[in-house]
């Protein structure tokens, strides 16, 4: 397919969504990441039943952590779709880049840079 | 177990906002369990704080660690060559172990990071039911095992009220009738008879009412 998503996208893989945890997304915005999206199977096809659906929940949980201590809770997002959709996780990708540059760097991490 | 449930992180932060230097201290027994303030909720907290102090430019040392319990000495002994170190503890134990905290050091304020809500039992994963008030003297024996003193909301001790309805409690259509619930119970238990019986005067004297209670075992004192 060949095809393009925006490259400062970091892919860490997990066995199962359900493995993604809010202190995993919380370390990562705590390290200075503007954004922490999750992309899972379908829901209702997890292979785990559940993994998906936990892993949402989750999501919503830094959302309000994050909105909470005022760093935006739209940098964290979650995604679903089938392992052969190509082209949807590029999409995914780019709508999360657009996302982010609309919303700015995340303040910690400029406050680190300051710090530093 | 003693069940408890996170406080809003805004509340939490609110407390603190004037430290430099906070140790979020979890527990790892009933509140583990109940995920209100085990390891992981120490590092979520931990982790919202100092983002947030990151956020407004200020400069703060937040740790975590999480004890084995809160309540008792040897446990609590662990932290006192650091606890120097903190201007301030959030501590996610229960209200005990916030107090028996606070007791021990007591240079050393201590915020409380959940709001401890009752002794229940995990129904399934993600909620919990009330079961006990410790009330200090025990009727479950004539009651078929289900305790109308924690489960009836008017703590009836002779039989259901006018309230109750298709077994459910006039309080709260959601909430089952306790009564309802021990005779079922006895039905099934073939011990129908036991709800003949009148319960006499129940000594509240060991409940809160006599105030704040103790146990002394000088059996096993050393």
């Amino acid at each position: 397919m060949r095809l393009k998503y925006p490259t400062d996208i970091r892919i860490v893989r997990v066995p199962c969504t359900g493995k993604v945890d809010v202190l995993h997304m919380l370390r990562a915005f705590e390290k200075g990441a503007d954004g922490v999206y999750v992309v899972g199977c379908l829901e209702g096809d997890c292979h785990y039943n559940s993994g998906n659906l936990r892993a949402r929940k989750r999501v919503e949980q830094v959302q309000k952590i994050l909105d909470t201590i005022g760093i935006g809770g739209e940098r964290a997002q979650m995604y679903n779709l089938s392992s052969g959709e190509g082209p949807l996780f590029a999409k995914y990708a780019t709508e999360m880049h657009e996302r982010i540059l609309e919303m700015g760097p995340n303040p910690i991490k400029a406050r680190r840079q300051q710090a530093a | 177990m003693i069940v408890a449930d996170r406080k809003p992180i805004e509340e939490i932060i609110e407390e603190v906002k004037g430290y430099k230097h906070i140790l979020v201290l979890g527990c790892n027994e009933c509140v583990t369990v109940c995920e209100a303030g085990g390891k992981k909720e120490v590092g979520v907290l931990a982790s919202a704080l100092r983002m947030h102090a990151m956020n407004e430019g200020r400069e703060v040392q937040i740790d975590e660690h999480t004890l084995e319990r809160q309540c008792d000495h040897e446990y609590l002994e662990e932290i006192r060559d650091r606890i120097d170190q903190y201007d301030a503890v959030v501590s996610l134990a229960c209200g005990v172990g916030v107090q028996f905290m606070a007791e021990k050091y007591h240079s050393t304020p201590i915020y409380p990071g959940v709001n401890t809500t009752f002794l229940g039992a995990t129904e399934e994963r993600g909620l919990w039911t009330e079961r006990c008030q410790a009330c200090g003297s025990c009727i479950l024996a004539r009651t078929g095992g289900i305790c109308p003193i924690a489960r009836c909301a008017k703590r009836l001790l002779n039989g259901p009220c006018g309230g109750s309805s298709s077994g459910r409690c006039e309080i709260n259509k959601d909430v089952d009738c306790a009564w309802h619930l021990i005779i079922e119970r006895l039905k099934a238990l073939g011990k129908l008879e036991d709800y003949e019986e009148l319960s006499p005067l129940k000594d509240w004297s060991k409940d809160r009412a006599g105030g704040p209670r103790k146990v002394v075992r000088e059996d096993v004192q050393l």
